[in-house]
């Protein structure tokens, strides 16, 4: 049982990284890149006995205990029951 | 009259604010290791700056979980003072002892140089040894250093005076080429709503003496001291 966690910044605040990598993709050749957004992503291991709801809910409790930062980040939950 | 400086793996201000709370200031300071649960005895706590924890995850996101965090968190609510400076700032915005949040400075530099900062409240137990609008040359050495908060945040701190410093040219104006940082609304260090704890970016325990290139991070520090002085007589 996994559980695969997205933290990203909230669509209101500003993101130099992000600016920074887009600016890098422009100098690569790419074109018609709107914009780029950087976030974090974590990948946790849970007891294989647990339900999905069980998996959820824990991840969803680390997310937002430690992993995330509610004043300017956002996150999302992803259980994946067949994951190692 | 007794002070703490806590020391986490990472911290490397710590024996600095301990030298200047110890010459300048002439107080008892203790070093206080992370793994502590007892402030007792103590009548301010400095966070210090430094790397806690590597800075993984978030700048002070770590740190908040040491032993030490519950007991300066009651220390808080008991209305003691609580002094938290660059990665001590970082580390009180994560553990909800003060409002928002530090992020990647604006323009993406590891920031190390004086910068000036201005007293936007001189009514609080850090700044009351100082006139309001008095111009500070303080250094800074910091990634992240930016604050953010949300409008209503930040309409709150600016009505209850909880803006304390504020980055600002030698004329003591807060331009946007005085931000070193990108930090909203040019903000350097703030309260919370009791006054009883601050956070700042700069760092005054480096701005102790001429040597260093200043002496004007003494008058936060004796500011301090002069009101856990007056509380106790």
């Amino acid at each position: 049982m996994k559980a695969k966690v997205y933290v990203t910044l909230k669509p209101s605040v500003l993101d130099p990284q992000g600016k920074a990598i887009h600016h890098s993709v422009e100098l690569l050749g790419f074109e018609k890149i709107g914009d780029v957004r950087q976030g974090k992503y974590f990948e946790i291991a849970l007891d294989p006995g647990i339900t999905e709801d069980e998996a959820r809910e824990t991840a969803e409790k680390i997310a937002r205990d430690i992993l995330a930062n509610p004043v300017i980040e956002d996150f999302s939950v992803v259980v994946d029951p067949n994951g190692t | 009259m007794k002070f703490g400086v806590l020391v986490f793996p990472g911290s490397n201000c710590d024996h600095d604010a301990y030298h200047v709370l110890s010459k300048h200031v002439g107080q008892p300071v203790d070093f206080i290791w992370h793994r502590e649960t007892d402030l007792s005895g103590y009548d301010a706590v400095i966070v210090p700056g430094g790397f806690s924890y590597g800075d993984y995850l978030r700048s002070g996101a770590l740190a908040r979980f040491s032993p030490v965090m519950g007991a300066v968190k009651e220390f808080a609510a008991e209305g003691k003072f609580v002094f938290g400076i660059c990665n001590g700032f970082q580390i009180l915005c994560e553990a909800g002892l003060l409002p928002g949040a530090l992020m990647r400075n604006g323009n993406l530099h590891f920031v190390c140089r004086h910068v000036n900062i201005r007293v936007e409240n001189a009514g609080t137990p850090f700044t009351s040894a100082m006139p309001k609008s008095r111009v500070l040359s303080i250094p800074i050495a910091h990634a992240d250093g930016n604050y953010v908060c949300d409008d209503a945040t930040f309409r709150a701190m600016e009505e209850n005076g909880q803006i304390v410093f504020r980055y600002c040219d030698d004329n003591g104006e807060p331009t946007a080429d005085a931000n070193p940082n990108g930090s909203r609304s040019n903000i350097a260090g703030i309260c919370n709503l009791d006054r009883n704890v601050l956070g700042m970016m700069p760092h005054p325990e480096r701005a102790c003496e001429e040597l260093l290139g200043s002496n004007d991070g003494r008058d936060i520090f004796r500011s301090l001291a002069n009101n856990i002085a007056a509380l106790a007589a």
